[in-house]
């Protein structure tokens, strides 16, 4: 086996649970994003444009989807001789084996997958975060700094800054301080949950952390906090582009309605860095005389009678005449009947809507409403 | 179904699409939004359970070799079997015909272990059921099985279409080149059946006789010898001849009936995936009656019209019953009207462009 420069272990097992119903069947990275991607997508197709060739995803919960989704990596160019990309769940060994029971664990249990490349580095990323970002710069900077470790980081506002994990730096952008969630952040660049490793240092610290009996086997909880005490030599890299974690319905939401518009604060029609998306093949979408299409996203497959305003609409979404559709996502073949009004809602993969139905927050400020996969409505909601 | 070659047969195709055609072959000739027209018999083909397929090109075939690729997106890229690309073998000389690229290639037939070929052209835009002409075939114990279609198009000036007559019983009596048909004649669509064995005898005596034309030296010539069927083919195709009829042929996908029956109610169309995002429309867009495919930016009008995959569509632009193929520019004001534009060409600011009966052609990466 060729030895590489660097691989990625992507970590896609998380569930999501605030997702709701979206991840009742499928695990987060998998959920539909932006009318024809699922979020793992992002995190992929940064690895191929950064010129990573080989990536293991961990998957656990309901891997099923995401597992064939994955597949031997074609979309993504990932289909290699040596190296490409790995799904990697949980296993049985000679010794037994586990759930992955913490991301560090996850990846500690995946040892010998990152040995037989030997690498240089190893990239530590999730499938939850929208965003496109270059992992060369990251590499770049990390190897200029001699360090051992190196955290991405995206400035968040203030009065959010104690909902992410927050590294303190100092002039040097050397991490002096990782605070998890802190009630009064000291600084406000939070972890964007991208972490570059030398592989012999890291491989050290999952070892040991395994030892350790009250560890929750994590990243930010517990490795990042121990490398920091022992003194490592761990660095801030600062990101100022999108990116978004999408945890909630609410970011889901907005983080689609981010995509809308003429410049879009988040563009997916860049052909200088394409997100990748498997297996779809579908025609073009039909928009009929007399329905009405401004500032959203169709996608392919749609067959569209009615209006749409500000919404993202996926892969065979079927619209009848007179409904109306304002600063709504609607997922993958979902069919909507006639004269229905939706509004601030996600409506989920393959639900029906049926004729009339009326779907809105009572008031502008309510949440998001979220209609389920599979689901049928007949009326008011 | 299996144990049948599929054979693409592109040695036959005449310059009806004009510009379209001046730089790649009829079968990779762009159609409906964001497939090319040999996807439509490879997509019959897989179908069927074909899983080796032959192509047989004669010139201009690079932009069909970019499309076809390894033949992933149809389930070519095979172990065994899967595409096989077959270009003449003596590009200097003239083709004399297509047995004899055929010959050219006769090792390509010899090994196959498939018993039966279907031969088709790469240019109609049909989903043909080939389980049924097999089953029709089988059933017939015919030696070849000549497709057919009942004429629907618009007169031809030039005589270009093969008409057949046949028996009560369907056996095929004779067989005209080159004419004219009207309404209601039979028109050979050029797709047969015929054993692997009786190809590769009929190959080698035409071409031993000096004798190099599928249809009228192996088919028509024998006739009263062999026997030959005739399979009536009654779905939906239109008979693409000119610019005019590749237009309305298009156009006719602007029908949710028809792309429901295309795309949604029966096998499905597969083509070479692009990574394009989905469409975006701006505030100021307008579009009706229209087919678009991912990768458009649409800010101005689009009525009666097929936008391919990355279209740009500027403010005050006005597009009516165009076709636009990939990446092209509608710059801001500019109004087109009866316009098939080809890849990459672009019109600028407040240009208008409009043809008439005879749709206006843009070649490919033209500037207006």
């Amino acid at each position: 086996m060729v030895n590489k420069k660097w691989i990625a272990m992507l970590l896609a097992g998380g569930q999501g649970s605030r997702l709701g119903e979206l991840t009742h069947e499928l695990a987060k990275p998998a959920v539909s994003f932006g009318g024809k991607y699922r979020i793992i997508d992002f995190a992929l197709s940064n690895c191929t444009h950064s010129g990573i060739d080989t990536v293991g995803v961990l998957t656990q919960y309901q891997p099923h989807l995401l597992n064939a989704y994955v597949g031997k990596g074609s979309a993504w160019d990932l289909d290699r001789n040596n190296g490409g990309v790995s799904v990697l769940p949980p296993y049985q060994g000679k010794n037994g084996g586990h759930w992955y029971e913490g991301t560090a664990n996850a990846v500690y249990q995946n040892i010998h997958y990152v040995d037989q490349y030997d690498p240089e580095y190893v990239l530590v990323i999730s499938g939850d975060h929208i965003y496109k970002m270059d992992y060369t710069r990251l590499l770049q900077s990390h190897v200029a700094h001699g360090a051992h470790a190196t955290i991405a980081v995206i400035q968040v506002p203030w009065h959010e800054a104690n909902r992410f994990g927050i590294m303190n730096t100092d002039t040097t952008d050397k991490i002096v301080e990782f605070e998890e969630k802190p009630d009064q952040p000291k600084s406000n660049l939070a972890s964007m949950g991208v972490y570059l490793f030398n592989w012999k240092i890291l491989r050290k610290y999952l070892i040991q952390d395994e030892q350790n009996p009250v560890s929750s086997k994590d990243f930010g909880k517990d490795i990042i906090p121990k490398m920091l005490a022992d003194g490592s030599s761990m660095y801030a890299y600062r990101f100022d582009d999108y990116w978004k974690d999408v945890g909630t319905i609410q970011s889901l939401w907005e983080a689609h309605m981010d995509l809308l518009g003429k410049n879009p604060a988040f563009s997916l029609n860049d052909q200088k860095w394409q997100i990748y998306a498997g297996n779809a093949n579908h025609p073009p979408h039909y928009i009929s005389p007399g329905a009405e299409v401004k500032q959203s996203l169709v996608n392919e497959g749609c067959i569209i009678y009615g209006q749409i305003d500000h919404s993202v609409l996926s892969y065979n979404v079927q619209v009848g005449a007179g409904t109306t559709i304002h600063d709504s996502v609607i997922m993958p073949n979902v069919t909507i009947g006639k004269n229905v009004t939706i509004e601030r809602a996600i409506i989920a993969n393959n639900a029906v809507i049926e004729d009339g139905a009326v779907i809105r927050p009572v008031k502008q400020s309510d949440d998001i409403i979220l209609i389920g996969d599979r689901q049928k409505i007949f009326t008011h909601i | 179904m299996g144990n049948v070659l599929g054979i693409i047969n592109l040695i036959n195709e005449k310059p009806f699409l004009k510009e379209l055609t001046q730089h790649r072959c009829m079968a990779s000739v762009p159609f409906g939004g964001r497939y090319r027209l040999i996807d439509f018999t490879l997509s019959n083909f897989i179908h069927a359970s074909i899983t080796k397929v032959g192509v047989f090109t004669k010139e201009k075939y690079r932009s069909i070799m970019d499309h076809l690729g390894s033949g992933k997106e149809w389930d070519l890229d095979r172990r065994n079997g899967g595409l096989f690309i077959l270009p003449p073998v003596h590009p200097d000389e003239k083709m004399k015909g297509d047995l004899e690229h055929f010959y050219d290639h006769l090792e390509f037939f010899q090994r196959s272990h498939e018993e039966t070929v279907i031969i088709s052209p790469g240019y109609h835009v049909s989903k043909m059921d080939f389980n049924d002409i097999m089953a029709k075939h089988k059933a017939d114990q015919a030696d070849i099985t000549v497709v057919y279609k009942d004429y629907h198009g618009t007169s031809v000036e030039k005589p270009i279409y093969h008409t057949c007559t046949f028996d009560e019983e369907e056996t095929v009596t004779d067989i005209e080149l080159y004419t004219s048909p009207v309404p209601g004649e039979h028109v050979c669509l050029e797709t047969f059946v015929i054993s692997k064995k009786l190809l590769i005898n009929l190959i080698i005596n035409c071409v031993g006789n000096g004798e190099y034309d599928l249809i009228k030296d192996a088919v028509k010539a024998n006739l009263h010898t062999l026997r030959v069927k005739a399979y009536h083919f009654t779905g939906e195709m239109p008979f693409i001849h000119s610019v005019e009829s590749f237009h309305s042929g298009n156009m006719a996908f602007l029908n949710p009936e028809i792309i429901r029956s295309n795309f949604y109610d029966s096998w499905d169309l597969y083509t070479k995936v692009k990574h394009e995002a989905p469409v975006n429309y701006g505030l100021s867009s307008k579009t009706s009656n229209s087919l678009i495919a991912n990768g458009c930016e649409i800010e101005g009008v689009v009525e009666d019209s097929i936008l391919f995959r990355g279209v740009k569509v500027h403010p005050n632009a006005i597009v009516k019953n165009s076709i636009i193929m990939q990446r092209g520019e509608i710059g801001e004001g500019a109004y087109l009207e009866n316009v098939i534009m080809d890849k990459q060409a672009r019109i600028t600011k407040d240009t208008v462009v409009m043809g008439g009966f005879h749709p206006k052609v843009i070649k490919k990466a033209e500037i207006i």
